[in-house]
């Protein structure tokens, strides 16, 4: 296995620490815990009152809207990154590109908050 | 050669590098569970002397053990799943909120001697080591990994309950964290810059003593960091997600018994260990003078003061402000902290390479800050072009 590959092989063994640890926790609850079963409890929560209709009501489109804005600055993570750490190596140019990119985004984000999308109604 | 890499884990890997690996997992997992034990009991404690009550003082001396009194309850209720939650899912949410909490602290240094041409290794029964878990060598894309992983684990919760409150609990939660996750990206950005590396260690390395980030990137990416780290936690004053008057307990509402405790404790793993993140980045992390004593010391002691000071702040931030609303929270970050946070990268750019290639400092500053004056001059007018819109359709 490469050096590249071990640290990463401990995050790794880490995690599946933490998933061992999180069953073991639910196994141990799962024995200790009663269990006594009545039509009642496993009705959805409603304030008390019967539930009405499904759980899976429609929500919000703004919600969806946000999450597609999220992308175009996670995508933009990307690019930035990998540029940030050999900032000196590219020197000017890089810095010149790079703001032209990072202004047509900012472009973008002003072209979507005029359009009253970030208005939260 | 890899920048960054564990020595321990260059060349061939023998029983002893396999057995410290092993102390080493042992170790960060035990500190981290008993550090979120005393995290929920510091909360309620510091929580209750700022609104003048007592807090837990039953279990243990000043109540210290009541985290491991609520913990063995929790194990005696009855789990409950709802009839129209969708079961699989349902199961799997917990996962998806613990785990990702637990690999960010993989890669945080805890301490280490970091100087001149050292960077942070020890020696640990004969062998050279670091004082973290793991040290790949994009360190920080993994924090920032792994709190995207984190809003799978509050949006299934949410949806997989099969009822309202959760439901809207967790699309508002999954807005909130996607929203605040752009932020927190673009300034921690700003420390790669800085810094030139995105390995956490490499990170400390280059905070060397007192020549912290927080003051290398002019404070600003700190400040943003730290807003959007409390939106990402879900913490107050961005706890829209369970606002108890609206939402009931948001999407852990259906959740019981050991489930709902993995929810608590996922949340208080995640503030440790943002602050530990916000210490590393920010402040040093381990890094400060050594007093007296052998040097590899003082790292962890530093480490625990300044992590310290930040679990304090989030405790402090709960008790003092008051819930933001949603139209505020999301105002907040999209229009104030995604702006400064991408203007200030480009300051810091331009002072940087101006610096570098031996430009006039002055001018360059003088530039960046009219285009500066002038990118705020564009976000008044939007400013005001979007209040006309509102005030056209409120007129109609």
């Amino acid at each position: 296995m490469s050096e590249l590959l071990r640290s990463y092989l401990t995050v790794a063994i880490f995690g599946a620490v933490a998933i061992l640890l999180v069953s073991s926790l639910l196994g141990l609850g799962s024995v200790l815990r009663p269990q006594r079963a009545q039509g009642g409890k496993y009705l959805s929560y409603e304030s008390g009152v019967d539930a009405v209709g499904t759980g899976w009501a429609q929500a919000e489109i703004r919600y969806y809207i946000f999450a597609l804005l999220f992308v175009l600055f996670d995508v933009e993570a990307v690019f930035i990154f990998p540029w940030a750490t050999r900032l000196e190596a590219y020197g000017a140019f890089g810095a010149i590109e790079m703001g032209i990119f990072i202004v047509i985004l900012a472009l973008g984000l002003l072209y979507a908050w005029r359009k009253g999308v970030l208005r939260w109604i | 050669m890899i920048l960054g890499a564990d020595p321990l884990l260059t060349g061939p890997i023998d029983l002893t590098a396999v057995a410290i690996v092993a102390f080493k997992t042992l170790l960060v997992f035990v500190f981290l569970l008993v550090a979120t034990m005393l995290m929920i009991w510091f909360e309620r404690k510091v929580h209750g002397d700022m609104t003048n009550r007592i807090g837990p003082n039953q279990a243990g001396p000043f109540g210290v053990l009541q985290s491991v009194a609520d913990g063995i309850k929790v194990f005696f209720k009855e789990d409950l799943i709802p009839d129209r939650s969708d079961r699989f899912v349902f199961k799997l949410a917990p996962y998806l909120s613990v785990v990702p909490a637990f690999v960010t602290f993989a890669v945080v240094p805890i301490g280490g001697v970091f100087g001149d041409g050292e960077r942070g290794v020890v020696s640990m029964f004969g062998r050279d080591t670091r004082l973290q878990l793991a040290d790949p060598p994009i360190g920080i894309l993994l924090v920032l990994a792994m709190s995207s992983i984190a809003v799978y684990g509050v949006m299934l919760a949410g949806w997989s309950s099969g009822s309202k409150y959760p439901l809207l609990g967790s699309v508002r939660a999954s807005a909130q964290m996607v929203s605040y996750e752009a932020a927190l990206g673009l300034s921690v950005v700003a420390v790669v810059l800085v810094s030139g590396t995105l390995t956490t260690s490499g990170i400390v390395a280059s905070q060397h003593v007192w020549n912290w980030n927080i003051w290398a990137t002019g404070a600003v990416p700190f400040i943003i960091f730290v807003i959007a780290a409390t939106a990402e936690l879900n913490r107050p004053p961005f706890d829209l997600v369970e606002a108890e008057q609206e939402l009931v307990g948001g999407f852990h509402t259906e959740y019981s018994s050991v489930r709902f405790a993995l929810f608590y404790l996922a949340e208080f793993m995640n503030t440790v260990t943002m602050s530990a993140i916000i210490v590393t980045l920010f402040l040093g992390g381990p890094n400060g003078p050594a007093l007296i004593g052998p040097d590899w010391v003082w790292g962890p002691i530093w480490f625990f003061a300044k992590l310290l000071v930040f679990l304090f702040m989030f405790v402090w931030f709960r008790a003092t402000l008051p819930r933001f609303r949603y139209d505020q929270l999301m105002d907040l970050g999209w229009k104030a902290l995604i702006p400064l946070a991408l203007g200030w990268l480009l300051l810091l750019v331009a002072v940087r390479v101006a610096d570098d290639e031996d430009w006039n400092v002055f001018v360059v500053m003088a530039a960046a800050l009219a285009v500066m004056a002038a990118a705020y001059g564009l976000l008044v007018l939007a400013f005001r072009a979007a209040r006309r819109v509102h005030e056209v359709e409120a007129a109609i």
